[in-house]
């Protein structure tokens, strides 16, 4: 593996290697690549606004992938010629990360299919809903999904492509459980997500070992390296990772579970993600990198193994599900199971067969999605046992289901038929050794006769097989006529490629595997493969008579088949997998209630152990505590403080279970610190710490009002015990650390901020200056954090009423009796005492720069000054003249906090970066203006605007008659 | 002369905050103690000013507006709890 060193290449090879392309004749930049992967989510909310119109909303709808089809076909010729178009944007190079399109002939041919089909699905889904109000938030999901299905196929970056893939598992989760409230959904989705999100973090490995090999996650890069990754030492590991990834999207067996119980969802979902598209997901991925894989034997045997075995497990279970959307399930299983089983054997012409069978199991498949939804729809169940003789309700349906069904059994001129012929051809050709020869067609044909099988058995059943039985809605609706028209367009395009295989073979299938194998020319004749060639083949149409009959005899002999079935113990993989999920979270919840069970105490002791055995171990391993630093002199007045603050604390220590006191103690504390701070000559400390002191007091004071008075008995006696001893030691230990880091000389950061405190910030108070400008981007984090707060204080107690509380017993004694509510000596005095509270305020905000204040202590006084006037007026009094709610506020203070950084940016300088000036006027003589003080702005701002959004929403809690409007 | 005068000051003021802690501290009432906390800030605005001339520097002036200011307002405050049980209503 590269050493993280190595990651730094990415960008700059990038962009040497796109500036080669550009040159080469066979490649094109080209802007609409970008359009085609972007267009769903443009048009996704179109629907959603739509949904009171139901047609516009399918039209607009519809609109996304009709552009794309129109753009592809446009594209279509370029492509197939050989030419591969780029789009290129770097996204993070520093992580190789990049927003890299192609559009050569294989991603053109998936593209073509995920917006024709989704036309045809989505077209499909209107009939489908209709008359529920279920359709736009369908529309929706789908266009989403649909982007993230032409991400997959369109992105040349394989970290890029990663991100859509991972979009296509959590969208095709919704889709799955998009009947949410139905059980049966959730734990189907539950599955999938699993399944195919656990896939997709083995993928995510693979990609990272190749990209870390390579050098590069651009795909030209990798698929021309194939001699580099077949030879490294981890390359079994990246095609393990690489396989289960691809497996668990394209449901190969073992991982194929979850796509039976994908059927939960609505059949318009089953026919586009778990039939068409987001399957195949896995087999695109699986053509796309073919040429790093491909001719490695690990490969062959594995993939052609795990195909084999999906193929046959698919064909045969699929006999046996009563459940029409089951059969269909697991019959895509074993297609895709075939397909994967041809890419497997790593020769051309497998290869061309895979591409063919991939467009032609989408065409038949889809229709027959639809066919099964809408008799679910008409009939209220998909019960084959149930659903009988439908031939005669359904004309129309039965005939255009034919064709489909047929072509999935492979009746000759269909397109199924075609590409059975070319599979059973190809498994009689590549294998070498002396069993494998007998073995490989001998499974290929009882695939094919088990598949023959449920066909008829799907058609037959659904169509004749005697008269219906107990059909829940009868009688049987009448299906729409336009549901016929996507069927239709499937039918004819299965009899099209039926009749005229080559064109498709020539025209479009052989680019694809061109590109598939990187642009190399093909070496495979294909003029043997030609329909009418085949047909002469003088044991093929021996070996299809024979699946046929097979697959009669396996219809024919269904009752005794059943009954054996039946009788086998029923293991359903959602129930294991249910219940050991709930195992998982039950054993998850116990492990998390251990550590977080809601007591604060635990939580805050936790903490504190873990400090003291981190700073325990190296403070031990210190000669001496004591550094060489000489001590200051100790007064008497500064040891005397310190007394009386050691008592004051105990004292909150010792009082706490009366809270009110305990307040009051905290309170003297936080004097004498502020008095310490300034007798140590910390101005700004002593203010900040003494505005930020009395607020506190005030909210805990606030919070008081509604909580019990005294905090009630510890019942364990020896965790108070226990609890003194944890803190003295944390206590004494963090006076040791202070101790020794305070007596020895170290090289601090303070001297570069006092030598550029007034050259580089313009201001001669070194703190303030920090605030604002050397370290603004930390004090631009701290006034969000403080905002987020108060907003969830706002939300906790938006909806919280205690109003009506009558105040308990304690509370009256407390009371001292009946008192005025708005005393008027009171309310006299607090008026006045506002205006001199904002001079106060704009005079320590503006002096900020210089000398000690700033924004914070003035937005501190200002809120100390106007909570006075709700103190003393009351909330109503006091709201009716707010003239501005307190939400807006905070939002403008971020927001200029914000701008000004940003506005440095205009003039090509980092974020945050202040200016300054010196100005002269008439009057005022000599001043400073500086970009700081906007900034200090904005922290003003924030901070009035939280503190009063808490005080004002904790105050409005215990008022019966409250302010008429929201406090926000 | 006036650094005597200060220091003297000093002594005094230092002396009040002591009895004052004792009045927050014995109690025995919880109006003792809110107009001890009152009391003891009044005679750290005090302290304060009073260091402040003794090191020549007007810097700490602020902290003592600051004090007598939120002083007042925090003692409006607790007064208010012990009347009505609650600050805002």
């Amino acid at each position: 593996m590269a050493p993280p060193g190595q990651m730094a290449v990415f960008p700059s090879r990038n962009r040497l290697l796109i500036g080669s392309w550009l040159t080469s004749v066979r490649t094109r930049f080209d802007m609409t690549l970008l359009l085609i992967l972007l267009l769903p989510i443009l048009f996704l909310p179109a629907p959603l606004v739509l949904r009171h119109a139901p047609r516009a909303a399918v039209v607009s709808a519809l609109l996304a992938p009709a552009i794309i089809f129109y753009l592809l076909l446009q594209l279509l010729p370029a492509v197939l010629a050989g030419q591969v178009l780029l789009f290129h944007y770097d996204w993070i190079p520093a992580l190789g990360l990049a927003v890299s399109l192609r559009l050569d002939a294989l991603a053109a041919l998936f593209a073509l299919l995920i917006s024709g089909i989704g036309i045809s699905v989505i077209f499909y889904a209107h009939h489908y809903f209709a008359g529920k109000p279920d359709a736009p938030r369908f529309f929706a999901m789908i266009l989403g999904f649909m982007m993230a299905m032409l991400g997959i196929v369109l992105s040349e970056n394989l970290l890029f492509m990663l991100v859509f893939w991972e979009m296509t598992s959590l969208i095709s989760f919704l889709l799955i459980g998009f009947y949410g409230q139905k059980q049966i959904s959730r734990r189907g989705a539950r599955l999938s997500l699993f399944i195919t999100g656990g896939g997709g973090l083995a993928l995510l490995a693979a990609i990272l070992l190749m990209g870390s090999i390579v050098g590069s996650f651009q795909l030209s890069d990798i698929l021309a390296e194939r001699a580099l990754l077949q030879q490294h030492s981890v390359f079994p590991w990246i095609l393990g990772l690489f396989l289960v990834g691809v497996f668990t999207k394209s449901a190969q067996f073992p991982f194929h579970l979850w796509l039976p119980h994908a059927m939960s969802a609505p059949t318009p979902v089953s026919a586009y993600l778990h039939s068409a598209t987001m399957v195949k997901a896995g087999i695109f991925l699986m053509m796309r990198l073919y040429p790093v894989f491909s001719g490695a034997e690990v490969w062959f045997y594995w993939v052609v193994a795990i195909g084999f075995m999906t193929l046959l497990v698919g064909s045969f279970v699929a006999i046996f599900m009563h459940d029409m959307k089951g059969l269909l399930a697991y019959s895509t299983i074993s297609h895709l199971g075939l397909i994967t089983l041809l890419l497997g054997y790593g020769s051309e012409a497998a290869l061309t067969v895979a591409v063919f069978h991939l467009i032609n199991h989408a065409l038949f498949k889809a229709p027959l999605f639809m066919m099964a939804g809408s008799i679910d729809k008409a009939a209220g169940t998909r019960d084959l046992r149930q659903i009988n003789g439908l031939a005669w309700h359904y004309p129309w349906l039965a005939v255009l289901s034919f064709i489909p069904t047929a072509a999935m059994a492979g009746l000759p001129y269909l397109n199924g038929y075609f590409s059975k012929k070319l599979f059973i051809v190809e498994s009689f050709q590549s294998t070498d050794s002396g069993w494998l020869a007998v073995l490989i067609p001998a499974l290929a044909i009882l695939g094919a006769a088990f598949s023959v099988g449920y066909a008829i058995r799907l058609f037959h059943n659904t169509f004749f097989n005697g008269k219906p039985r107990d059909i829940p809605n009868w009688p049987l609706p009448a299906i729409s006529g336009w549901v016929y028209l996507p069927l239709a367009c499937f039918a004819a395009l299965c009899l099209w490629i039926g009749f005229w295989p080559e064109v498709l073979l020539h025209q479009l299938v052989q680019p694809v595997v061109q590109a598939a194998q990187g642009n190399v020319a093909l070496t495979t004749d294909f003029s043997p493969y030609d329909l009418a060639i085949l047909q002469q083949h003088p044991w093929l149409t021996t070996i299809s008579m024979l699946t046929f009959a097979g697959g009669l005899a396996v219809y024919s002999a269904r009752k005794a088949l059943f009954a054996w079935h039946a009788a086998l113990p029923t293991v359903d993989a959602k129930d294991i997998f249910e219940s050991r999920m709930q195992w998982l979270i039950a054993r998850s919840q116990q492990g998390v209630h251990l550590v977080e069970n809601g007591s604060l105490q635990r939580y805050v002791i936790y903490l504190v152990l873990t400090a003291l055995v981190f700073t325990s171990w190296p403070l031990w391993q210190l000669q001496q505590w004591r550094g060489e630093l000489a001590l200051m002199p100790v007064d008497a007045m500064s040891a005397g403080a310190l007394i009386l603050l050691m008592v004051m604390a105990i004292s909150v220590a010792v009082l706490h279970r009366q809270r009110l006191i305990a307040l009051l103690f905290t309170g003297a504390t936080g004097l004498l610190i502020t008095v310490g701070f300034a007798r140590f000559s910390a101005p700004d400390l002593a203010l900040t710490q003494f505005s930020v002191e009395v607020m506190a007091i005030f909210i805990m004071m606030l919070a008081l009002s509604f909580l019990p008075q005294s905090s009630p008995q510890e019942k364990v006696r020896y965790r108070a015990k226990r609890d003194a001893v944890v803190a003295t030691v944390a206590g004494i230990g963090v006076a040791v650390l202070s101790f020794a880091v305070m007596t020895r000389p170290q090289q601090s950061i303070s001297d570069y901020f006092l030598a550029n405190s007034v050259p580089g910030g313009g201001g001669s108070n070194v703190v303030n200056v920090i605030l604002v400008d050397f370290r603004g981007f930390d004090t631009l984090g701290e006034i969000a954090v403080l905002a987020i707060a108060a907003l969830a204080v706002f939300a906790l107690t938006r909806n919280l009423r205690l109003k009506g509380h009558s105040p308990s017993a304690e509370h009256i004694d407390a009371w001292h009796g009946y008192a005025q509510p708005y005393p008027l000596i009171l309310r006299t005095l607090a008026r006045p005492l506002l205006p001199m509270a904002l001079l106060v305020s704009a005079y320590i905000f503006l002096r900020g720069h210089n000398l000690p204040g700033g924004g914070f202590i003035a937005g501190l006084i200002t809120a100390a000054a106007l909570s006075l006037q709700y103190v003393a007026c009351g909330i109503r009094w006091a709201q009716v003249r707010m003239l501005t709610q307190f939400r807006p506020l905070i939002g403008a203070g971020l927001l200029i906090a914000g701008l000004t950084g940003l506005g440095s940016l205009l003039f090509d300088h980092p974020f945050l970066t202040s200016w300054f000036s010196y100005f002269e006027l008439p009057v005022i003589g000599k001043f400073e203006l500086a970009t700081a003080l906007l900034f200090d702005l904005g922290v003003y701002a924030t901070v009035v605007g939280s503190t009063m959004l808490i005080l004002a929403n904790m105050g409005r809690l215990m008022t019966i008659h409250g302010p008429g409007k929201e406090i926000g | 002369m006036l650094t005597y005068a200060v220091y003297i000051a000093l002594l005094l003021f230092a002396a009040a905050i002591l009895l004052c802690l004792y009045r927050l501290l014995r109690g025995p009432d919880i109006v003792d103690r809110i107009l001890a906390l009152d009391t003891l800030a009044i005679n750290l605005i005090a302290i304060i000013v009073l260091t402040g001339i003794l090191m020549g520097s007007n810097i700490l002036f602020e902290a003592a507006l600051l004090i007598a200011l939120m002083g007042f307002i925090s003692t409006v405050a607790l007064t208010r709890y012990l009347l009505r049980g609650d600050l805002i209503e």
